[in-house]
Formats: C-alpha cells, structure tokens, sequence
C-alpha cells in the first residue's frame, strides 16, 4: 500500500495537525498526538486518511483526534476519538466498533512477588480452571432470556447481586458499571442469542488475564491512593468486552445505518462510517442497544473478578479481603458517551465515541470517583504480554484537549499475518517463559498474533500522553502470568 | 514494519482459484472470485470457514436452508457472511459446500452443508467478530466477479 501522502502540520514534539481543508467535507481539522518515529509509521499505512474521515461527520466539533496508539481500524482508526454535537450531530456504531465496551479491569492485592512467584503455575492453573476463556467459550453462569434482560439494564451491578463482588467495586468502576439509557426492546434475538452462553467469559484475541508485578512507581502519592505501595507488589489485570453480543450488536445497527445514510442525504468518504443523527429515532435505538452491550461488558469483567479472587484465595488459603484485593479501577475502551465538554469556551452537550481510547477525567470532574477526586481518574493501559502495562491519571488538559480522553494500549504494528508468518506460537511461549512469564493459552498458533514484535512498544505510547500533558503515569507493572482465550 | 500486503486483482489471476486471504492490521481480508455471482457467494462463505478451521476437516453431515435479504448486492454479501458467523458463533455448525439456489438484486437463498464443530475433530484457528463494509468492493471483470471482504477478529 502506498505511502500516506496527505499534509500534516507540526504543532510541537507530540502534536501533529491535518488541516481542514486537506480534503473537501472535512468539518474540523484532524488532531494527532505521536512523536516523529511514530508518525513515520503511521504513514505506512492509511491510518491518518481514516483521521480525515472522521472529520467529515455531521456535528463533530473540536478536532478529529487520534492517540499514540493508533493504527487502522475499519471507518474509524482504532485510538480514535471524535465528539459530535448532540444537537445535529451523528453517531456511528463503527466509532464505538464491534467490541462494545471492550475495556479493562485492575485489582491490587497485598501479596509481594516472593509470594507469589513460587506459586506461579499453580495460581495460572487455578484462574484457567475458574475463568472460562478461548475462543467460543461459554460460561459458567447460565442466563435466561429474563435474566439477559435484566443484566442488560443493570450492568456489573446485575453480578454484585448474585454476590459476584461486592458495592465497593462499583464505585471504581466507570459509569459504576451501569451505562444508562439501555433498552433490550432494541436488541435483535440473534445478538441476545449470542450473548447469553458467553456471559462471564474471557473470549479469545488480544483479549488476556495477567498477574504482574509493579516494577516502577513514578508518582508515589497518586500511586498511594489506589493502593499501589511498593515496587514488588502483585496486581491483576483482566481485558476483555461484551463478546458475540457486542459483536452482533454493531452487526444489527450498522444495517440499520446504512439506510439511515441516504434517508437523512449523509456524505461519507467511507461506506463503514454509517452512521445516523443522534435524535434521530435510528441513533436513539442504537445507543439503547449500545448501553445494553456495555453493560453485558461490566458484568463480565465483574464475574472475571470475582473468579480471579476465588481462585487466589483458594491458592492462598485467606479471604480476598486478607489478600487485599481491592479493585482499582475499571474503564471502557470503546465506547460512546453523552458528556457536557467545553468548546469554543461554551459548554456543550457531546457524544464522544472512544474507539481504543480510554476516559480520562481529571481530578475535579463529576464523574471521577470519590476516592480519586483529589488526583483523577485512573487510566489503565495496557501493553503486550511481553513488555508491560501502565497506570495513568486523566488530566485538565485532556479535558480541554480530547474531551477528556487517552490512548487504550500499545497499538497494533504487525498484521496478524505478518506476524504469525515472522513467529512461532511455540517459540514465543518460550520466549516468554524463559523470561519468567507463565503463559496458559488456548490456542498456541495465535500466540504469535500477540507477540511483543506485532505491536508498538506502549512505553513509548504512554511517554506520548503524558509530555503531551493529557494523562499523568503513575506506575508500570509487568507481566508474570498470563492466560489468553 | 510491514506494510499492509494487497494482493491486486490484475486479471491474471490464476484460474479456478476460489479464494485468498489478505492481511489488515487489526483483522483480516479475504478475496473471493467467482466465475458468476452464485459461485462468488459460494467461495467467499469458503473463504470465511478457511479463517476459522481447515476446511479439508469439516465433513458434510447435515445441510440447512438460509435465507439472506439486502438493500443491495454489498449489503447481500455482508449479511450472507454475517448469518454464516452467527450460526458458527450461536450453533457451532461448520460449513464447506454451498449451493446458492436463488440469488437476486436483493434476496439470496442458499443450502449450506456441513456439521457441528466437535473439540476432537476441528482446530478453531480464529473468533471472527463480524464482516464489514471497510474496503468493500464487488467487481466483474472479463472472466468473472471478485469480492474483497474485511473481517473484524
């Protein structure tokens, strides 16, 4: 594929502007927050033509923006952020994508890598044995069309009443796991039949479970307050979405955005950008289905957690409460929400879509739980399965920059051919073990998929974010143990 | 790093050639040919069952009857691959012969023969989340019709 060969205006070190009027139709410019090496790569491929896209949306205001993550998607890239207004703007499903509410979970524990080290394989044994995960996996919950409904209106909160987790952990979690607005009367029977053998399941791809180690703490202070100590001490990480429901869920109203494009005379540059008004009755049913997917998303994210914590105190012999295993915080990463943002200095009523881009409130805003209201809302980003993951703050720069958002994770930068051709499961598994990592995987040959080689590195992902002043890190942990679907 | 591979149809395509599978950052492609529009259907359902196991292992047990309507022939396509990834997501039945029995501007109707995904028998290599209109291109050249297809995974 040819070389980009679009025009792009440097800001500073970390800014990078495609101006409005690279293409006719562009309704604001595009915004990319990169260093130089990134950008380079970046022009590969037609990453930066999908930012321009973006721009064409009706009711996208600010910029069409993309973090340092980003790489091509289909309509939108993924790392994109675009935010339309409510009033005469339009919502695309392709901007949230097919993973609705795909997103991340931590927990810390009180346990210390010479604790758990020596119990490595038996811990990974246990969480396999307890997290049902890989491709097609079903769960272990079983739900009923009556109980799917009542999951889909009340997200993660749904599973604390079956005593999968406890209050505490709704209240680090976005949206308290409950995005509102949901509506299973928009929900096909098709996606409610994909959704209900999956509950309460990892899936497969990059989706993962990973038992790290906190190697590095940059702010002590903001560190302190998640309950983030001590380099040493053992965190769990667990990403994954709404599965088959999600997925068919964006499968539905993409066909119902197609008609919408030509009854309301919608000019796209690209098919997959279908997308409908957000008053208009088709953008209505599409964020009531959406809120229900991102609320099936919460509750497995949920169930996972409590699973994690069972089979750690099972290994361990104490209660989840002597491990100290708290939840840190849980925040989506695709996803579109109404939010109120300042732009052109009014207040302004938006619906941001984060594809592959995190929420990152700052310290002050509404919405940032209680017990960070003094330092932001946690990020959590995380990297490829061989290098390492971040803890970050939301900005009031990110707020007046991004509509308050950052990047979600490394990013990918080879094909998932390319790098099954350049790598064997088998040897990344050894690669990985022989560097102290403990891998359980479902299926070995898409190991390779996930190697470190197939994406960005995100340290330098996240040094993007932060000199570019939209997130502030706080730690980084790296991986001991890892299950993949 | 690599850059994106497409493999450009140029008319020398070597013949009876059902089907390949191209490289997208995230996902994956396929290019379905067809010597008409029936037999283009057929290899792209192929195309898709190939990405999710070999298809040399799924045997020809059961058949069912679909049904698939669309706008369009783009919109036809996508539905038809889509009903086929549902299927395999909800019921696991696995899929390797098609017989397209009517096809329209704007309804296809298909009997697909395959047999239920058993753990023991198939290698599932890949979930596939959905096909997509990203990059959609139906074309007919002189010796028959090509397809492009991105597949979310």
């Amino acid at each position: 594929m040819a070389q980009w060969q679009g025009q792009l205006i440097k800001i500073d070190d970390y800014r990078w502007k495609i101006p409005e009027g690279y293409k006719s139709g562009m309704r604001v410019p595009g915004l990319i927050y990169a260093n130089k090496e990134m950008l380079e790569s970046m022009h590969e491929e037609q990453t930066l033509e999908q930012v321009a896209n973006v721009a064409f949306l009706p009711g996208i205001v600010g910029h069409s923006l993309a973090m340092p993550d980003i790489h091509w998607g289909y309509g939108f890239p993924i790392g994109g952020v675009a935010a339309m207004d409510v009033e005469n703007g339009v919502i695309s499903p392709g901007g949230v994508g097919y993973d609705i509410n795909c997103g991340v979970r931590l927990l810390r524990t009180s346990l210390s890598e010479a604790e758990v080290r020596p119990r490595i394989n038996e811990l990974i044994n246990a969480l396999y044995r307890n997290v049902p995960s890989g491709l097609g996996s079903e769960g272990k919950i079983k739900v009923s069309q009556k109980e799917m409904n009542q999951l889909m209106v009340e997200g993660a909160r749904w599973a604390v009443k079956r005593g999968l987790g406890s209050e505490e952990d709704l209240k680090v979690t976005e949206e308290y796991g409950c995005l509102s607005g949901a509506d299973p009367n928009k929900i096909s029977n098709k996606a409610a039949k994909r959704g209900m053998p999956q509950a309460g399941t990892l899936g497969s791809g990059n989706h993962f479970l990973e038992i790290q180690v906190v190697k590095e703490i940059f702010d002590s202070h903001i560190a302190s307050i998640m309950g983030v100590d001590e380099v040493g001490q053992i965190l769990v990480l667990i990403h994954t979405g709404s599965r088959g429901f999600g997925h068919q869920v964006c499968t539905d109203h993409l066909r119902i955005m197609e008609g919408a494009v030509s009854k309301y005379g919608i000019r796209l540059p690209d098919r997959q950008l279908a997308c409908a008004p957000i008053k208009s009755s088709e953008g209505q049913d599409y964020l009531a289905a959406m809120a229900c997917a991102a609320n099936y998303a919460w509750v497995n994210r949920q169930c996972i957690a409590h699973w994690t914590r069972e089979s750690f105190s099972k290994v361990f012999g104490k209660s989840t409460e002597a491990l100290g295993m708290k939840q840190i915080y849980d925040v989506a990463h695709n996803i579109a929400k109404i939010e109120e943002h300042i732009v052109d200095d009014r207040k302004l009523k938006v619906c941001v879509h984060r594809k592959g881009a995190t929420r990152a409130f700052p310290a002050s805003h509404k919405d940032t739980p209680i017990c960070y209201k003094e330092v932001g809302q946690p990020v959590l980003v995380p990297g490829d399965m061989g290098r390492c993951s971040f803890i970050a703050v939301g900005t009031e720069k990110a707020m007046a920059e991004t509509f308050g958002s950052t990047c979600h994770g490394a990013g990918r930068m080879l094909s998932r051919g390319a790098a099954r051709r350049s790598m064997k499961g088998q040897d990344v598994l050894q690669e990985l073990e022989s560097r102290g990592i403990t891998i359980r995987v479902g299926n070995l040959p898409s190991l390779a998929e996930e190697a470190s080689q197939a994406y960005k590195d995100v340290t330098e992902v996240i040094d993007v974010v932060h000199h570019a002043g939209i997130s502030r890190k706080v730690a980084m942990a790296v991986p001991m143990g890892v299950i993949k679907g | 790093m690599e850059m994106f591979l497409l493999f450009l149809y140029n008319g020398l395509r070597v013949m009876n050639k059902a089907f390949e599978v191209i490289d997208h950052t995230a996902d994956v492609g396929i290019i379905a040919y067809g010597a008409d529009i029936e037999a283009l259907f057929s290899n792209a359902a192929l195309a898709l069952f190939s990405l999710i196991t070999e298809l040399e292992s799924i045997e020809n047990k059961f058949h069912l009857d679909l049904e698939v309507r669309g706008e369009d022939i783009d919109i036809l396509l996508i539905e038809w691959l889509n009903e086929l990834i549902y299927l395999f997501d909800v019921k696991h039945i696995l899929f390797n012969h098609f017989d397209i029995t009517n096809l329209t501007h704007n309804k296809l109707q298909a009997t697909c023969y395959g047999e239920d995904f058993n753990a023991m028998k198939h290698t599932i290599k890949v979930e596939i989340k959905a096909a997509t209109y990203h990059m959609l291109k139906i074309n007919k050249g002189d010796d028959g019709f090509r397809a492009q297809v991105i597949l979310d995974i």
